[in-house]
């Protein structure tokens, strides 16, 4: 049943209206979960789990035992600009979590979200990093609730867990608004922006129903076929940002098991026709980010490799990810 | 006075990205000034270009203190004023959401870091500030409230307000916080625009940061009298939100005093004019912020006031 979680006039002749869909077997009960995604414009991922997920469950609606919220757009005039932030606001939505209802337009909305998803068992935010980095699917956790999430994370059927450093700023975050609110809730990112990769989209559908059948919500298929390697270690990630502006044009995709000196791109100039930089990888490890979008500044990112583990990854098929 | 690009960052198709300081007298580091942050900081930039060319002056006539030493950075991101958009071109990230920066980080990281780095360890830092909604706010300074800051000095820049602002979780990565943090008696001046150059709030703030120059010895200067603060804490802004969206038409301006009933603005019907709320005051106070835009949404503070005893 499609429901209003909140909704405001805007200017001239339109409502700006958040929407959710609710799945639940007859008479209700039992346990809920909570799929969102949509708090980013440009990260469209998540729009393909939401519909498949609702697939699945259509297939076999015997097999739901509690109630599956899905949120698809939380950031609806993102999504509809083409636009990461709040548009008319230039606002990170994902910087303004609680919200406040006494607070504006932005702040109102933000606490209703969190007000509406409060009483789940369980939410997943699903994120497509942004539409400059195309990332294994993964989930990233605070540490300070690592203990809580990481069991359920391994259920997800993603490829990597990264267990990553408190920062005060990510206290502005749905994960966590709804973290101290008693919600587990994972967010995960995979993919990139302004794309949808479907096999992506089906793994973690799976996960979903694997972590639905946790929650004792759901007793059909939920096919495991991945099992994460986990971090939680800050060394272990080593970051290669880009020592010069140009064009960037990888050489390697995403999941490749590198050894040090292994070109991942270059960086070049196309005025002058010259290579300004060769991007290799200072260590053995696996590629779990890479830059799709091409240009550069100095300083932007180009690649994430998790140091070691080069077996794990060997195991899920390197280069075939 | 001497004037040195402190941070570069070499670009592929356009000119270098460069921050540019200017420095007046020679000695302990006593004052920093940094202006424009986001690419719509004008009246920000114009403040501090009005005080290079006053700093200037008063170095020619050996009106500065010896043994202490002024650095303004004017601009912060002349990429995004040149190319009119708010944060960086290519990721619409904002510097001022990256300190104290990492200087192996992303590009931002990169420039705040590479800011921070001559900006830090000084006695007292100034920046002009912007407010994130479109309006026109009454001139005051603001501190971040981290336990380290010093009402009574921001009392000597003699505008009407000091406001002290709650710290939220996302304030902890401006420029105004680390600077606190780091020791710097840290000041954040807002005059009335952002967008728009507004003579009278630049010649207002450039008496206030003379005067506080003055008052802290770093300056021969016959400081004004200016105002004598009135210290308020953010909390106490009387934010007055709209019930409807549309046409919006303030009948009020910053600094303006009202009473309780006072009408102050009426929200139109965008297709007839007409009307679909009226804000009234909800208590005596000073018009702190006008909001300026010809369209509001709902619940958007279009006013906020300073609460005054009945």
């Amino acid at each position: 049943m499609i429901e209003t979680v909140t909704q405001l006039g805007l200017p001239v002749d339109e409502q700006l209206c958040i929407r959710k869909n609710r799945l639940q077997p007859e008479g209700g009960g039992g346990k809920r979960i909570s799929i969102v995604t949509g708090i980013h414009g440009d990260e469209l991922e998540g729009q393909y789990v939401c519909w498949l997920l609702q697939q699945r469950i259509a297939e076999h609606p015997e097999c739901l035992h509690g109630t599956v919220d899905i949120y698809p757009a939380m950031n609806p005039f993102g999504i509809d600009s083409v636009t990461r932030g709040i548009p008319a606001f230039d606002l990170d939505m994902n910087r303004i979590f609680p919200g406040s209802v006494d607070g504006d337009m932005n702040e109102y909305i933000a606490a209703e979200i969190v007000e509406d998803i409060a009483g789940s068992d369980m939410a997943v935010d699903i994120h497509a990093s942004n539409i400059y980095l195309t990332e294994i699917p993964q989930i990233r956790i605070n540490e300070i609730t690592a203990e809580r999430l990481v069991p359920l994370a391994q259920k997800a059927n993603v490829d990597f867990v990264w267990v990553h450093g408190s920062s005060t700023v990510l206290e502005s975050t749905l994960a966590f608004a709804l973290n101290s609110r008693g919600v587990d809730t994972l967010v995960v990112e995979m993919g990139v922006g302004m794309r949808i990769t479907r096999s992506y989209g089906e793994q973690l559908t799976a996960g979903i129903l694997s972590l639905m059948k946790t929650l004792g919500i759901w007793s059909g298929e939920a096919e495991i076929t991945h099992t994460p390697i986990i971090s939680s270690d800050p060394d272990e990630v080593e970051f290669l940002n880009a020592p010069v502006s140009g064009v960037f044009v990888k050489t390697r995709s995403h999941g490749a098991i590198l050894s040090p000196g292994d070109e991942i791109g270059i960086i070049i100039d196309p005025l002058q026709g010259t290579v300004l930089h060769r991007v290799v990888s200072p260590c053995e490890g696996w590629l779990f980010t890479v830059r799709e979008y091409p240009m550069v500044d100095q300083g932007s990112l180009m690649a994430r490799i998790l140091k070691g583990h080069t077996e794990e990854a060997r195991q899920k098929g390197g280069e075939a990810l | 006075m001497k004037k040195e690009v402190l941070y570069e960052v070499k670009a592929i198709y356009r000119d270098d990205f460069r921050v540019t300081g200017y420095t007046f007298g020679e000695g302990e580091k006593a004052l920093c000034i940094i202006g424009s942050m986001r690419g719509n900081e004008n009246q920000q930039l114009y403040c501090c270009a009005r005080l290079v060319s006053r700093l200037k002056q008063l170095e020619e006539d050996g009106a500065l203190m010896p043994g202490k030493k002024i650095l303004v950075i004017p601009c912060a991101n002349p990429y995004s004023i040149n190319t009119k958009k708010r944060f960086w071109c290519t990721d619409n990230t904002d510097i001022n959401r990256m300190f104290p920066g990492y200087d192996l980080g992303e590009t931002t990281q990169r420039i705040a870091a590479g800011i921070f780095e001559h900006v830090k360890g000084w006695q007292y830092g100034i920046q002009f500030a912007s407010f994130y909604m479109p309006g026109a706010f009454i001139p005051h300074v603001r501190m971040m409230e981290t336990g380290y800051q010093n009402t009574d000095l921001a009392c000597d820049f003699g505008l009407p307000y000091v406001v002290v602002h709650h710290t939220r979780p996302f304030d902890t990565t401006t420029l105004n916080y680390n600077w606190q943090i780091w020791g710097t008696q840290a000041f954040s001046l807002y005059t009335t625009n952002t967008a728009r150059v507004d003579e009278e709030s630049a010649l207002q703030s450039e008496e206030a940061v003379l005067n506080f120059m003055a008052r802290q010895g770093l300056i021969h200067y016959h400081a004004r009298g200016g105002y004598r603060s009135e210290v308020i804490h953010s909390s106490d802004f009387v934010s007055i939100r709209t019930e409807a969206a549309g046409f919006l038409k303030c009948f009020v301006k910053p600094g303006q005093r009202v009473t309780r009933g006072q009408p102050l603005a009426r929200i139109l019907d965008p297709y007839d004019l007409s009307i679909r709320a009226e804000l009234k005051a909800p208590v005596n106070g000073v018009v702190a912020f006008a909001g300026d835009e010809p369209m509001t949404y709902a619940n958007t503070a279009v006013l906020k006031l300073i609460r005054e005893d009945e």
